[in-house]
C-alpha cells in the first residue's frame, strides 16, 4: 500500500507554495517517511526552518515548528536542543541560509557537534527571491545579479561541514528519493551534528536562464554532476573536479556530543565530578 | 518584604537575579562592559541544572535564547550597544512571535565601537525600537545597585506577563559599581514569580494567537502535545503565515495595545524630595535616570543646603514612558532640567509628554560620569 503522508502534514496548508516540479516536495516526503520509519512521536520533534522556499517546509509538517529569520536556523535550534536534550531537533535551510547569511552558525553548529540534524536544500540559486547568486551557484551560470555570468567561486557545503567538525556529513539527490530517505534516517539516528545536503532542482529560477527550463532537464544536470562517494574517492583529483559526491561522506561516532559534554559542566558545578581538564579529550588542539 | 545585604557589582547582581527569578537558559557573547553578566551566570546556571552557552556571535546568542524561550524556558542574554544593534532583527522576531526573554544592555559610549569601557546612556532611543516595524518595547532602567537585581527580576515577570522581550538597561558605571545592596531574599523572589500563562484544554481547541485585543498570545511549551507554529511573518491564530488583511491589522494593533492598555502594570517611577514641591517660583525639577540619578540626588542635597528647593523625577520603566506623570510634574514646576549621558535622547520624549519646549538640559557624551557639582552649577546657571 502506498505510504499515507496525511497524518504528518498540515493538510489545510496544501498545496504547497513550491512550483510545479520542484524537488522540495520530494525532500518533504522523504523526510516524513524517515520520521515514520524511526517511529518518532510527533510531539518529540521540532523542525526549524529559515528563509527562502525551504523556509516554508516547517509550516507544512505537523510537528513543533519554527520559522526563523534568514540564516539563523542552527542558532535557534541550539537553544531549543540545549534546553531539551532528549528531543529531536531538525533544521531545514536553503543554500543561502546555510552557507551565506548563516554560514557562521553552520560552522559553529558543526564544531560543537550538538545533536541537531541540519538538512540543507541545495538548489544552486536563490529561488524564492528570483535568481540571485548563491554561494553554490556554479561559475559561469546566469543569475539576475550577474547576468554576464557568475564569477563568484562556489563552495562545497559538505567539505565545509567536514572541516568544521560535524560528526555526520552526507549528500543525496532528489532523483534518488529512497536513498534520500535512508540518509535522513542515518543522520537522525546519529548522535551529534549531522549536515545533510539534499540537492534539488530550481528549473524556474536557475534552469530557465541556464538551458534547463524543465524540471527533468534540471534534474538530469544534477544527476550528471553527482557520483556515489565510493566511486568519487577512487577518482583522481582531475576526475573529481566538477563532481559532487553523494552518500555518507563522514561519520564519526567517537567524538562527543555537545549536550552530553555540557552535562559534565553541570556535574562539576554540582560537585558530582572533578573539573574538566585537557586529559578528558582525545583531540586537544 | 524581607531583604538581605550583599556586596556585589551591578552586572553580578543582574546575573544573580536572573537565576533567582527562574532563568534556566542564557546565551551570550563577550561584550564590554556587560561580559561579567555571562561570567557570573555561567557558574550559577549549571548549579541549578540550567544552561549557559557562549555563542559564536551576538546574533547567535539572541537566536539561541529565543529558541529556548519558544520551547518554554525562562531565558536571558546580556550585551552592550554593538550587540544590541546586532540582535535587533531577532528581537523583532521575538516581538512578532511573542516570545518572552530578558535582554540586559550595559550601556557604553557609541555609536559604533565607541568607548567600550566608558559610560553612556546612548541606547535610550534604540531601546524603544531596536528592530524595524511596529511594536511596543518594554524597557526598565536600573538607577542603583539594588535595582540591577530587582529590575531584572521584574523584567522576567513582565516578559512572561506581556509575552515579549524586556530590556533592562544598566550603564557601565552601575554595571561595574561595587558596593553594598539590600535586595529581596531568594524566597521572596521565588514566591513572586508569575510564570507565563498556558492552555491546558484539548489540543484541537488551542489557538495560541487567538486572544483578546489587549492580551498577549498564550504560548504553551514545546513537546507537550500542543503543536503549533512560530514565525516572524504575519500569522493567524495558529501561528501560520497569512496575508489576510484583517488578521494582519489586528495582530499589529494587538502588539501595541497589549502593552499600552496595561501601562499601569508596568509604570514605575521614583520621586525623590518632590513631596514639598508645590509649584512656587524658584523650585527646580531634575529629571534623570540610571546612574546619573545618583549624582542628581547628591546635587539636590547640595542645592537644598543652598536654599534651592529641588527634587528628582526618575523613570524606572523608561519605555513606555510615564508620559502622564511627566506632564503632571512639568505642568506644576517651571524650572525643569533634564540630565542625560547622551544628547537629548529622553529629553525629546519629555518634550513630547510635557508639550513644553523650554526645558533645560545637561548632556555629556565624552564617556565620563556626570558629577553632582556639574548639576548644581548648571541649575544655578540657568534658573
Amino acid at each position: 500500500m502506498a505510504f499515507n503522508y496525511d497524518s504528518y502534514l498540515r493538510l489545510e496548508k496544501m498545496p504547497t507554495l513550491w512550483c510545479w516540479g520542484c524537488g522540495d516536495g520530494v525532500i518533504l516526503k522523504a523526510f516524513i517517511r524517515a520520521v515514520d520509519k524511526m517511529g518518532i512521536d510527533k510531539d518529540d520533534m521540532c523542525v526549524v526552518s529559515g528563509i527562502g522556499c525551504s523556509g516554508r517546509f516547517s509550516s507544512y509538517v505537523d510537528f513543533n515548528t519554527v520559522h526563523t529569520t534568514h540564516g539563523r536556523t542552527v542558532a535557534y535550534a541550539t537553544g531549543i536542543k540545549l534546553a531539551n536534550p532528549t528531543k529531536h531537533v531538525v533544521c531545514v535551510a536553503g543554500d543561502g541560509d546555510a552557507l551565506a547569511i548563516g554560514g557562521n552558525h553552520t560552522i559553529h553548529g558543526c564544531r560543537r557537534n550538538i545533536d541537531i540534524t541540519m538538512i540543507v536544500i541545495q538548489n544552486f540559486i536563490y529561488g524564492l527571491t528570483n535568481s540571485q547568486t548563491s554561494p553554490t551557484t556554479p561559475q559561469g551560470m546566469w543569475t539576475v545579479t550577474q547576468k554576464a555570468g557568475n564569477i563568484d567561486p562556489t563552495f562545497d557545503g559538505c567539505e565545509l561541514a567536514v572541516a568544521a567538525g560535524a560528526s555526520f556529513v552526507g549528500r543525496e539527490n532528489v532523483t534518488q528519493p529512497r536513498k534520500l530517505e535512508k540518509l535522513f534516517i542515518k543522520s537522525m539516528e546519529h548522535k551529534g551534528f549531522s549536515y545533510v545536503e539534499a540537492l534539488s532542482n530550481c528549473h524556474i529560477n536557475l534552469g530557465r536562464k541556464n538551458k534547463m527550463a524543465s524540471a527533468m532537464q534540471n534534474l538530469d544536470w544534477i544527476d550528471s554532476i553527482t557520483v556515489p562517494v565510493k566511486k568519487y574517492e577512487a577518482m583522481t583529483k582531475e576526475e573529481q573536479l566538477n563532481l559532487l559526491p553523494t552518500g555518507i561522506i563522514k561519520q564519526d561516532t567517537v567524538v562527543r556530543e555537545y549536550c552530553d559534554m555540557y552535562q559534565d559542566i553541570i556535574d562539576v558545578h554540582q560537585g558530582k565530578r572533578a573539573k574538566i581538564t585537557q586529559d578528558d579529550f582525545v583531540k586537544k588542539i | 518584604m524581607a531583604t538581605r545585604e550583599v556586596i556585589s557589582t551591578g552586572n553580578e547582581l543582574s546575573a544573580m537575579a536572573g537565576v533567582d527569578a527562574g532563568c534556566t537558559f542564557f546565551g551570550g557573547y563577550p561584550l564590554t562592559p556587560s561580559s561579567e553578566v555571562m561570567h557570573v551566570i555561567s557558574d550559577l546556571l549549571p548549579k541549578v541544572g540550567g544552561t549557559c552557552i557562549q555563542m559564536e556571535d551576538e546574533i547567535g546568542a539572541i537566536c539561541a535564547v529565543i529558541g529556548a524561550g519558544m520551547a518554554g524556558s525562562r531565558t536571558m542574554t546580556g550585551t552592550s550597544g554593538p550587540g544590541m544593534s546586532l540582535k535587533a532583527e531577532n528581537l523583532g522576531l521575538a516581538q512578532m512571535a511573542e516570545v518572552p526573554l530578558v535582554c540586559v544592555n550595559v550601556m557604553r559610549g557609541g555609536p559604533s565601537t565607541g568607548l567600550p569601557t566608558r559610560v553612556s546612556q546612548g541606547d535610550i532611543k534604540q531601546a524603544s525600537n531596536p528592530s524595524h516595524g511596529d511594536y511596543r518595547s518594554i524597557t526598565l532602567c536600573a538607577g542603583n545597585l539594588a535595582e540591577c537585581y530587582t529590575e531584572t527580576v521584574r523584567a522576567f515577570n513582565l516578559a512572561d506577563r506581556f509575552m515579549q522581550p524586556v530590556i533592562v538597561l544598566l550603564d557601565e558605571t552601575i554595571g561595574h559599581m561595587h558596593g553594598k545592596a539590600d535586595i529581596p531574599t531568594v524566597e521572596d523572589v521565588k514566591t513572586g514569580i508569575v510564570p507565563r500563562k498556558s492552555f491546558d484544554g484539548p489540543a484541537e481547541e488551542y489557538f495560541p494567537y487567538e486572544c483578546n485585543a489587549t492580551q498577549p498570545a498564550v504560548l504553551n511549551p514545546m513537546f507537550k502535545g500542543y503543536r503549533y507554529h512560530f514565525t516572524g511573518l504575519h500569522h493567524d491564530k495558529n501561528g501560520f503565515p497569512t496575508e489576510e488583511i484583517e488578521t494582519c491589522r489586528k495582530l499589529i494593533q494587538r502588539l501595541e495595545d497589549k502593552v499600552m492598555a496595561h501601562q499601569d502594570e508596568l509604570e514605575l517611577n521614583e520621586e525623590f524630595m518632590c513631596d514639598d514641591l508645590t509649584g512656587e517660583e524658584g523650585e527646580v525639577l531634575i529629571i534623570a535616570y540610571g546612574s546619573v540619578s545618583l549624582a542628581a540626588k547628591e546635587a539636590i542635597r547640595h542645592l537644598r543646603a543652598d536654599g534651592i528647593k529641588a527634587g528628582l523625577f526618575r523613570p524606572i520603566t523608561i519605555w513606555p514612558s510615564p508620559a502622564k506623570r511627566i506632564k503632571e510634574m512639568t505642568d506644576k514646576i517651571k524650572n525643569v532640567l533634564v540630565v542625560e549621558l547622551n544628547i537629548r535622547q529622553y529629553t525629546d520624549e519629555i518634550e513630547r509628554a510635557s508639550g513644553r519646549l523650554d526645558l533645560e538640559g545637561l548632556y555629556k557624551v565624552n564617556g565620563r560620569a556626570i558629577s553632582p557639582h556639574e548639576i548644581t552649577s548648571k541649575v544655578k546657571e540657568v534658573f
